[in-house]
C-alpha cells in the first residue's frame, strides 16, 4: 500500500519482463506477425495518405506532448518582462541562462534537491530490503500462515490511498507501541512506502520461478538460508529487481500528498511540495519558478531516457493479456 | 522404528527452524504492513465514529460526524463535482488512449519515438505539470489564450469560470496520465494475432468492422482492467484542483481536497475527515475488489 497519489503503474499477475525486442516493420513487409488492422498491402497502395497521416500525427503528438516541456525551458532563460508580455515569445528573445543558477539559490533548491534524492534512495532501499525478505520467505520458505499474510498483503492493495490519509497520518504522529513522532523525519515517508503490497507479490511470482533444486544444491554445500538468499535468488531476479527499483524511485520522486502532509517543515520538504509551496508566494518571479520547474522534471526524464526500455516493457510486462 | 522418529523429530525441528526464520525474514515486512496498513485502516473507521481535534481529547460520537457530513453542502458538491471530473476523465482519459494506440501501431516508422513522446509526461513529478499547465491557463498572457486570441476564437476564462473549470482540470490530468495506458493499449494490440484480421479481411470486411470486430474483442479484457483503475485513480483526484483552484473553491472542490480541508485546513477535524474517506473507501471498495478478482484470476 502507498500512501500516495493514485498509482498509474499498472497492477498485474506477471512479474515484468525485460522489453520484448524491437519490431522492425517496413512499410510493405508481408508475414502475420507485423500484421494489425490495415494491410501492409493497403499501405503500399496508398503510400501519400500513410505517409501524410503519419506527418499530421508527429507534428501534432510534438505540440502535444514535447512543446510544454521546450515552452517550461526557454520560459526559464526569459527576461521577466519578455515572459510577462501578453503576446508570449516562442523563441526568447532576451536570454538569461543565469535565472537557473539564481533559482537554484534562492529558491534553496540544492537543498530540497538533495532532501528528495535522500528520499528517494532511502526509501529505494528500505522497500527492497523490506519487500525481498517477505517476498523470499514466502516463496522459498513457505512458513505457515504464508498464504494468509500474502491474503492480508493483498488486500491492502484494495485500500484507495485516499481512504488510509488520515489514520496513517495519526499513525505517523504517534506510532502506536513506540510512542514516537515521525512528522518531518524521513521515516514517515519510507515505511509506508516499504509496506507495498504489489512490489511483495511481483518479487514473489518472480522468486516461484527459480527452482528450488539450485536452492537444495546450495544448502548441501553448507549454504544457509540468507546465504542463499544472497548468492542465488538475489543475482537471478536482476530483472525484476531492477523493474521494481525504478516504480519505487520513480514514485517516491513523483508522490506529492503525502510529503505535503508529513513534511510540513520547510527544511525537510521535497523539491515538489516546496514548489508548490513557493507557486503561491508572490517573492518568487515566474522565470525562477520555471526554472524550478524544469530543474524538478530533470532526474526522472534522464531516468526514463535511460531505462525508457525496461520502463516500457515493465508497463507492457505488469499489464495483462488481451 | 526409533531412526524413523528420530528423522521425522529432526524434520519436525528444520521445519519449526524454517519457520523462525521464515518470520525473521518477514518481521520488517509485517510491521510495515501492521503499521502503516491494516492498523490505519481499523483506526480509520474507529476515528470516524469519534470526534477528534485539537481541541479535546477524543471521545465517541456515534454517527454525529456522518450526520454532520450529509448536513454539509460542500459535502455533496465535492461529491458532484468527484463524479463529474471521473465522468469528463472517461471520456477523455480511457477512450483517448485506446484510439491513439491503436493509430500509432498503425505506423510503420517512429514507433520508439511515439512512445517515449506520449510517455514523457507521466514521468513529471504531477505537480510539474500543474504549474506549468497553470502558466498557460492564465487568462491575461496565458499561452491558450493567446492562442485563441491568434486563431480568432473567443478566449475563455479557463479554471478561474465555473463553466471550464472542471474541463480544464481533466485536460491536465489527461495529458499528464494517458501515456501509460496508451503504452499498455500498444502492447495489447501487438499481442493479437495478425491471423484474425487476414481472415476477417478474406470475409470482406472494412476496415471499421475489423476494428469492432477483431480489435475490440481481442481488447476487451484489459480495457476493463484499465477503466477499472482509471475510476479508482480519477475519483481520488488531488493535485490538479489543489495546485489550480485551492482548496476552497466551491467549483472545484473534490472528495480528496474535501478530506484534507477537514482534517488539515479550515476544520480540523479528524473524526470528520475519517467518516468521508470511510464512504471513498466504501465507493471505490467495489471497484478495487472487482479489479483484484480480475486481475488475480487471470493470473494463475
Amino acid at each position: 500500500m502507498t500512501l500516495t497519489a493514485p498509482t498509474q503503474t499498472p497492477a498485474g499477475p506477471v512479474p515484468p519482463a525485460p522489453a520484448p525486442p524491437r519490431r522492425k516493420r517496413p512499410v510493405g513487409t508481408t508475414g502475420t506477425a507485423s500484421r494489425t488492422l490495415i494491410s501492409a498491402v493497403d499501405l503500399q497502395r496508398h503510400r501519400t495518405l500513410y505517409f501524410l497521416a503519419l506527418g499530421a500525427t508527429l507534428l501534432v503528438f510534438t505540440l502535444v506532448f514535447l512543446f510544454p516541456l521546450y515552452w517550461m525551458v526557454t520560459s526559464a532563460v526569459k527576461s521577466p518582462a519578455e515572459y510577462a508580455q501578453s503576446t508570449p515569445t516562442f523563441i526568447p528573445e532576451s536570454w538569461h541562462p543565469e535565472t537557473y543558477a539564481t533559482a537554484w539559490t534562492n529558491m534553496r533548491i540544492a537543498k530540497y534537491f538533495t532532501n528528495t534524492v535522500f528520499y528517494a534512495v532511502g526509501g529505494w532501499l528500505i522497500s527492497l530490503i523490506v519487500d525481498v525478505g517477505v517476498a523470499y520467505a514466502l516463496s522459498k520458505l513457505k512458513p505457515v500462515f504464508g498464504r494468509v499474510v500474502l491474503g492480508a498483503m493483498l488486500a491492502s492493495l484494495m485500500l484507495p490511498a485516499a481512504a488510509l490519509l488520515v489514520p496513517a497520518y495519526k499513525t505517523v504522529v504517534d506510532v502506536p507501541l513506540f510512542h514516537v513522532n515521525l512528522l518531518n523525519t524521513p521515516w514517515a515517508l519510507w515505511l509506508p512506502a516499504a509496506a507495498n503490497a504489489f512490489n511483495v507479490y511481483v518479487l514473489k511470482r518472480f522468486f516461484d520461478q527459480i527452482p528450488n533444486d539450485l536452492l537444495d544444491a546450495a544448502a548441501i554445500d553448507g549454504a544457509g538460508r540468507l546465504r542463499q538468499l544472497w548468492s542465488i535468488v538475489l543475482p537471478l531476479s536482476r530483472p525484476v529487481l531492477g523493474v521494481t527499483s525504478i516504480f519505487i524511485i520513480v514514485a517516491m520522486w513523483k508522490d506529492f500528498l503525502w510529503p505535503l502532509l508529513v513534511l510540513q517543515d520547510p527544511e525537510s520538504q521535497t523539491l515538489s511540495v516546496a514548489l508548490a509551496r513557493l507557486a503561491n508566494t508572490s517573492q518568487v518571479p515566474p522565470t525562477e519558478l520555471m526554472a524550478g520547474l524544469a530543474i524538478a522534471s530533470v532526474p526522472m526524464i534522464v531516468v526514463f531516457l535511460i531505462f525508457q526500455r525496461s520502463i516500457i516493457g515493465g508497463l507492457s510486462a505488469g499489464s495483462l493479456k488481451g | 522404528m526409533a531412526r524413523a522418529r528420530a528423522a521425522r523429530a529432526g524434520h519436525l525441528r528444520r521445519k519449526a527452524s524454517d519457520n523462525l526464520l521464515a518470520y525473521a525474514f518477514m518481521a520488517a515486512g509485517l510491521a510495515c504492513f501492521a503499521f502503516f496498513s491494516w492498523y490505519p485502516l481499523v483506526k480509520g473507521v474507529i476515528l470516524s465514529f469519534q470526534q477528534d481535534n485539537f481541541v479535546v481529547p477524543p471521545y465517541w460520537v456515534g454517527l454525529d460526524n456522518y450526520r454532520a457530513l450529509f448536513d454539509d453542502p460542500l459535502f455533496w458538491t465535492a461529491w458532484k463535482n468527484t463524479l463529474f471530473f471521473t465522468g469528463l476523465a472517461l471520456v477523455f482519459g480511457f477512450a483517448l488512449p485506446f484510439f491513439i494506440a491503436v493509430l500509432l501501431n498503425e505506423f510503420r516508422h517512429f514507433s520508439g519515438y511515439f512512445r517515449v513522446l506520449v510517455y514523457l509526461p507521466v514521468m513529471l513529478p504531477p505537480i510539474v505539470a500543474v504549474l506549468l499547465w497553470r502558466y498557460f491557463y492564465d487568462p491575461g498572457a496565458g499561452l491558450f489564450n493567446t492562442l485563441l486570441r491568434g486563431v480568432g476564437l473567443p478566449e475563455s476564462q479557463w479554471t478561474q469560470s465555473s463553466n471550464t473549470a472542471m474541463i480544464s482540470l481533466v485536460l491536465v490530468s489527461t495529458w499528464a496520465n494517458l501515456g501509460g495506458a496508451t503504452l499498455m493499449y500498444l502492447a495489447a494490440l501487438q499481442g493479437i494475432p495478425g491471423e484474425l484480421y487476414e481472415a476477417a479481411e478474406l470475409d470482406g470486411a472494412s476496415i471499421w468492422q475489423r476494428l469492432r470486430h477483431v480489435t475490440f474483442p481481442q481488447m476487451r479484457f484489459i480495457m476493463l482492467v484499465l477503466l477499472l483503475l482509471q475510476i479508482i485513480a480519477t475519483m481520488q483526484v488531488f493535485i490538479e484542483p489543489y495546485a489550480l483552484t485551492g482548496t476552497s473553491n466551491p467549483d472545484t472542490i473534490t472528495v480528496m481536497v474535501l478530506v484534507y480541508r477537514y482534517a488539515f485546513t479550515v476544520n480540523n477535524d479528524f473524526g470528520l475527515a475519517a467518516a468521508m474517506s470511510v464512504l471513498l473507501f466504501v465507493v471505490l471498495g467495489a471497484f478495487s475488489a472487482l479489479y483484484l478478482r480480475l486481475t488475480r484470476s487471470s493470473g494463475d
